[in-house]
C-alpha cells in the first residue's frame, strides 16, 4: 500500500483531544450512567469461601425488603446455555469460562452467587445485605508457593501467546563453563487492575426482544457475541454501546460477570437493569498473576553472554490456564548461543488471572533486566555498555529480522538525556542529606502487533467526514488519532471530522489491546479514506471542464474542501462539485486492513525502550521516591506527540506503582485477598510522581503496519521496575527481587 | 423503624446545586454522590470507590471541595453544591481549569477528571499550592490511574501562572 500523498497537517503533530471537552465537562457517559425510564439495579452478593459447595442459601428476608424485585441465585437461575463452549469468548484461554450462578459450587472467594434486583440502587444494597449464605467448605489452596512443585507446561497454548521458544545450545553446560555468573529467584506479588470506573452494565430493555447494552468493556463485539452464545440470542437483538471506558488495562478485554448479571436479570424482568461492581468487587474478578522466576546468566569477564536461563511459574485458576509472554523477552533482546527458557502454570482456587497492561513483559524483564544489571556489577561494565555489548540485531528467539530496532539509539538518547555518564558505578555513592541517591536502568520491549480491522469513512458534499470502527478508547486516544488520519486524508480541519467508535453497528475491530489498535483501526481508517478519495477523484474528473481531467490521482492534493493538482492549486474542483458531477451526496467505503503475511513471515516486530530512573531512599525509614525518569522509546510513527507521551507516562506511573507499591495480598487461610479497596491497595498518586520526560527516538518502518505505528500502549511499564529496582540497588547496595519493594525489603 | 436500610421513607431537602435552588426528597441514607447522579442526573460527578478513598466524587461544598460519596445528603440542608457540570461558564465557555486540562492533556480515559478539575479549582481558591510540589501533595486524594499526573500539575500551574497575571 502506497502512503497517502497528501500533505500531513495533523498527524505527527500534536493535538489534544477530540473528546476533551466531553471530559472535562462531565457530559461523557460511562457504562454505569446510561439510563431508561424503567431502570431497576442489581447488587451482586459474593462468597466468603474460596472452594465448596453452597448448603443454603435463604433469600426471604432480601425478597421481602421494600422496592426488591427478585433475588436471583443458581437455584432460580433462568436457562442459559449449557455447555462451557457457550461462554467463550474472544481472548479467554484453554479451559472452561467460569458461570456465574450456574450451580452450587464455589471456586474462588468473591464468587457472585446471587443478584439483588431492586427500584432503587439503595433498596438493592441493603437487600443484598440481608442474603443469609451457609456452605460447606473445602479445603483450598491459594498460595503459588505451595504449588510449585505441581507446576505444568500448558498443554493447549492460548492463541495469540508465543509460548517459549525452543531451548538453543546448552544453556546450562555453558552457565556451568562461564567464568563469570549470577542467579537468583524473582517473585512478583497479585495486582489489581483497578481502573477508575468499576466495572458496570446498563441493559436498556428496548421490547420485542431487543437489548440496547451498555458495557464496560475494551470490545464491544466480544461482548455482543458472548451474551448472544450464552443467552442463545441473535447479534441483531444485542447491540452493545460503550463510547467511553473509563480505564481499562486488560480488565475490559474479557466479559466481566456484572455483564452476564445484568442482562441475566433484563431478560427474565422484562426491564432495564444496570449492575455497577462496588471497588470491593473489582477485586473479585481479573487480576495479573503472581509470577515467581529464576534466571541464570552466564558471561565473560567482558559482559558478553554465554548463557541464559529463565524460568517463571505463574498462578491460574482450577478451572482456565491463563498465559502470557513472561521469559521470551530475554532471548529476543540479547544475543546468546546457549538459552533455555520455560514457562509453566500452577493451579490455585482463585478466579482466572488476566491480561494486565503489557501481560507478562514486566514480570519476565523485571528478573531479565535485574540480572543483567547484576552481571554489569560482576564484570564492571557499565549497565548500559553491558546491553550494547549484548545488543542483536535479530530475534534470536524466531530467527527473523526486526521490521525495525532502534533500541541502539534509545540506549544513547536516554543516557545522554539523564546524564548517565556521570555516574559513578559505586552502590551508595551518592547521597544527600539522608537520602542514599541511586540510577539505575533497563531496557523495554513490546511486541508491536497488527489485528484485522475493518473501518468505514463518508464524506458528505459539505465537507464533512465521519469514520467509524467498533475499536474501543479506554483513554488511549483512538478517537484522536482517527480524526486526525481522516481529517489529513482529505485536507480538512480536525473539527469537519466525526470518529465514531464503540459500537457493535460499527465495522468489524478486535478487543481493543495488545497496543495494536493504533497500527489496525489506523490503517483500517487509512484505507477507507483512500477508497473514498478515489470515488471523489472519479467524479471530479467528470465534472464538465474539469481541471483534472488528464490528471492522475498522484497529482492531485485535497484541500481545504477541494481537490487541487498539487503542482498547481490554481486548477481544482470542490468536494461539493464533485460530488454534483457524480450525483451523490455522500460517499462512503469500508475497508479491512489486514496485517502482511510475507513481512509475518519474515520479520518479528517491536516497540523498544530504554528507561533511565533516579531514586532517592531514605537511609533511615527505607522509603524510596522515583525523582526522575527518562524514557527513550522507539514505536514507529508517532500519530499525535502529546497523547502519545501520555500513554508512556501513564505506562512508566504503572511501572512505579508494581515496583514499589502494588501488591494484592491474599489470606491464604482464607483464600481470599485481604485489601480490596484504595486505602490499602495503594496505586500511585500525584505526590509518587515527578520528572518525567519521554523521548520518542526516530523510527522510521515501512513493514511493521501500512502506517509505520508499533504502538504505545504498553511499552511505558515494561523497562520501569527493573531500572527502579536496580536504582535502589545503586542507591542502597541492596538487591531486592520481590516486587513491590517496600520499606520492610528495603531496610530488612 | 425497620431494622434494615431499605424503607421507602424519605425527607424534605433544600439544596442549591450549580446555582439553581432545589426542592428535593431523599431517604436519609442517600449520598450526596447518589443523589447527584441518581436522583438529579448529573452523571459528571463520578462514583469510583464510594469511600472516600479515590476522589472521583469531588464536587465544591460551599466552595470546598469535598468527597461527595462520603456525605449524607440530608445532613447538608440549605447547601451550595457546584458539580463539573457546573464550572463553565455561560454559552459553555470552560472553566480556565477546564481549558488548561485540555491543552495539557491533563486526563486519558477521563473518569477520575471531573473530580481532579473540582478539586483543582478548589486547590487554586485555597490559596496554599504555589510549587510543584505543593500541587502534587494536595491533589493526592484524587487518584489517576491512567497517570496523568504531571499534566494534571503542568494544567494547574498554567492556571495559577495566569491568575497571578
Amino acid at each position: 500500500m502506497s502512503p497517502i500523498p497528501n500533505a500531513e497537517t495533523h498527524v505527527g503533530s500534536p493535538r489534544s483531544r477530540v473528546d476533551g471537552r466531553a471530559k472535562v465537562t462531565g457530559a461523557a457517559r460511562y457504562s454505569g450512567e446510561f439510563t431508561a425510564p424503567d431502570l431497576a439495579h442489581g447488587y451482586v452478593v459474593n462468597s466468603t469461601v474460596a472452594k465448596g459447595r453452597i448448603t443454603r442459601l435463604d433469600t426471604a428476608a432480601a425478597l421481602a425488603a421494600p422496592g426488591v424485585l427478585e433475588v436471583f441465585t443458581h437455584e432460580n437461575r433462568p436457562r442459559t446455555a449449557w455447555f462451557s463452549y457457550n461462554y467463550q469468548d474472544e481472548v479467554g484461554p484453554p479451559g472452561s469460562p467460569f458461570r456465574p450462578l450456574y450451580d452450587d459450587k464455589v471456586v474462588y472467594s468473591g464468587q457472585p452467587i446471587a443478584l439483588v434486583v431492586a427500584e432503587t440502587f439503595e433498596a438493592a444494597r441493603g437487600a443484598a445485605s440481608l442474603v443469609r449464605v451457609s456452605y460447606e467448605a473445602e479445603a483450598h489452596e491459594t498460595d503459588l508457593k505451595n504449588r510449585m512443585d505441581e507446576a505444568y507446561e500448558p498443554p493447549k497454548k492460548r492463541t495469540g501467546i508465543s509460548p517459549p521458544p525452543k531451548p538453543r545450545g546448552d544453556a546450562r553446560g555453558a552457565y556451568a563453563d562461564a567464568p563469570v555468573k549470577v542467579s537468583g529467584d524473582y517473585w512478583a506479588a497479585y495486582e489489581h487492575h483497578n481502573p477508575m470506573e468499576p466495572h458496570a452494565t446498563t441493559v436498556v430493555w428496548e421490547g420485542g426482544g431487543k437489548l440496547l447494552v451498555h458495557d464496560k468493556n475494551q470490545g464491544v463485539l466480544n461482548a455482543q457475541s458472548y451474551i448472544a452464545s450464552v443467552f442463545g440470542l441473535g447479534k441483531g437483538d444485542v447491540r452493545v454501546v460503550t463510547p467511553f471506558v473509563g480505564g481499562g488495562f486488560g480488565s475490559g478485554l474479557r466479559p466481566q460477570y456484572q455483564l452476564f448479571l445484568a442482562v441475566m436479570a433484563a431478560l427474565e424482568l422484562r426491564r432495564s437493569v444496570r449492575v455497577v461492581l462496588t471497588r470491593d468487587q473489582m477485586f473479585t474478578h481479573v487480576y495479573r498473576p503472581n509470577t515467581f522466576q529464576t534466571v541464570r546468566l552466564g558471561a565473560n569477564p567482558d559482559g558478553a553472554l554465554r548463557s541464559i536461563q529463565q524460568h517463571a511459574i505463574a498462578g491460574t485458576s482450577q478451572f482456565e490456564d491463563h498465559q502470557e509472554v513472561v521469559v521470551n523477552w530475554a532471548g529476543t533482546l540479547y544475543h546468546c548461543d546457549n538459552v533455555e527458557l520455560t514457562y509453566k502454570l500452577a493451579k490455585l482456587d482463585t478466579y482466572t488471572p488476566g491480561d494486565m497492561r503489557a501481560p507478562g513483559a514486566p514480570l519476565g524483564l523485571f528478573a531479565t533486566e535485574s540480572a543483567m544489571d547484576e552481571l554489569a556489577c560482576a564484570t564492571g561494565v557499565d549497565p548500559v555498555e553491558i546491553r550494547l555489548r549484548n545488543y542483536t540485531e535479530k530475534d534470536e528467539n524466531e530467527n527473523k529480522n526486526f521490521t525495525s530496532k532502534e533500541l541502539r539509539a534509545c540506549y544513547q538518547v536516554g543516557a545522554e538525556r539523564f546524564g548517565w555518564s556521570k555516574r559513578n558505578p559505586e552502590p551508595r555513592s551518592m547521597r544527600e542529606g539522608r537520602e542514599l541517591i541511586g540510577w539505575g536502568m533497563a531496557s523495554g520491549a513490546w511486541e508491536a502487533q497488527m489485528m484485522k480491522t475493518s473501518a468505514r469513512a463518508t464524506l458528505t458534499a459539505d465537507g464533512k467526514l465521519e469514520v467509524a470502527c467498533a475499536t474501543a478508547d479506554i483513554g488511549t486516544g483512538t478517537y484522536t488519532i482517527l480524526t486526525q488520519i481522516g481529517a489529513d486524508a482529505f485536507g480538512l480541519r480536525m473539527e469537519d471530522v466525526t470518529t465514531k467508535l464503540g459500537d457493535t453497528t460499527l465495522p468489524y475491530s478486535p478487543v481493543q489491546g495488545g497496543s495494536w489498535t493504533a497500527a489496525s483501526a489506523g490503517t483500517a481508517v487509512q484505507l477507507a479514506c483512500e477508497a473514498v478519495r478515489e470515488k471523489l477523484f472519479k467524479h471530479a474528473r467528470k465534472a464538465s471542464g474539469s481541471p483534472l481531467a488528464d490528471v492522475k490521482l498522484d497529482a492531485v492534493s485535497f484541500a481545504d474542501g477541494r481537490i487541487e493538482v498539487t503542482a498547481d492549486p490554481s486548477r481544482f474542483v470542490r468536494i461539493a462539485d464533485a460530488m454534483r458531477a457524480g450525483g451523490v451526496d455522500r460517499l462512503e467505503a469500508e475497508e479491512t486492513a489486514k496485517p502482511s503475511m510475507i513481512d509475518q513471515l519474515r520479520y518479528t516486530g517491536y516497540t523498544h525502550s530504554a528507561i533511565f530512573v533516579e531514586v532517592r531512599v531514605d537511609e533511615e525509614l527505607g522509603a524510596v521516591r522515583v525523582t526522575r525518569v527518562v524514557d527513550a522509546v522507539a514505536a514507529g510513527k508517532i500519530l499525535n506527540p502529546k497523547t502519545a507521551r501520555s500513554q508512556v507516562v501513564g505506562g512508566i506511573v504503572w511501572g512505579i506503582g508494581m515496583a514499589l507499591e502494588e501488591e494484592t495480598m491474599p489470606d491464604h487461610n482464607l483464600g481470599r485477598f485481604m485489601n480490596h479497596n484504595y486505602a490499602e491497595y495503594h496505586v500511585p498518586v500525584n505526590a509518587d510522581v515527578q520528572g518525567i520526560e519521554v523521548v520518542f527516538v526516530d523510527e522510521h518502518d515501512t513493514k511493521v503496519s501500512p502506517i509505520g505505528v508499533k504502538g504505545l500502549g504498553e511499552i511505558g511499564i515494561v523497562g520501569t521496575a527493573a531500572a527502579i529496582a536496580n536504582a535502589i540497588h545503586h542507591a542502597t547496595g541492596k538487591r531486592v527481587r520481590d516486587m513491590p519493594i517496600t520499606i520492610d525489603k528495603v531496610l530488612g | 423503624m425497620p431494622d434494615h436500610p431499605t424503607g421507602s421513607d424519605t425527607l424534605p431537602l433544600s439544596l442549591t446545586v450549580n446555582g439553581e435552588a432545589r426542592q428535593l426528597r431523599v431517604a436519609p441514607w442517600t449520598t450526596l454522590l447518589d443523589l447527584l447522579r441518581e436522583d438529579l442526573g448529573l452523571i459528571g460527578t463520578k462514583k469510583g470507590c464510594d469511600h472516600g478513598q479515590c476522589g472521583s466524587c469531588t464536587v465544591l461544598l460551599d466552595g470546598k471541595r469535598a468527597n461527595a460519596c462520603l456525605v449524607l445528603a440530608v445532613v447538608k440542608e440549605g447547601s451550595n453544591v457546584t458539580t463539573i457540570e457546573g464550572l463553565a461558564g455561560p454559552g459553555g465557555a470552560l472553566h480556565p481549569m477546564q481549558a488548561a486540562f485540555v491543552e495539557h492533556d491533563a486526563f486519558q480515559c477521563g473518569y477520575c477528571t471531573p473530580g481532579q478539575i473540582c478539586s483543582a479549582v478548589a486547590l487554586v481558591e485555597e490559596g496554599r499550592a504555589r510549587t510543584p510540589d505543593e500541587i502534587r501533595e494536595h491533589m493526592s486524594g484524587n487518584i489517576c490511574r491512567c497517570g496523568a499526573y504531571p499534566n494534571i500539575v503542568a494544567a494547574i500551574e498554567q492556571v495559577l501562572a495566569e491568575n497571578a497575571r
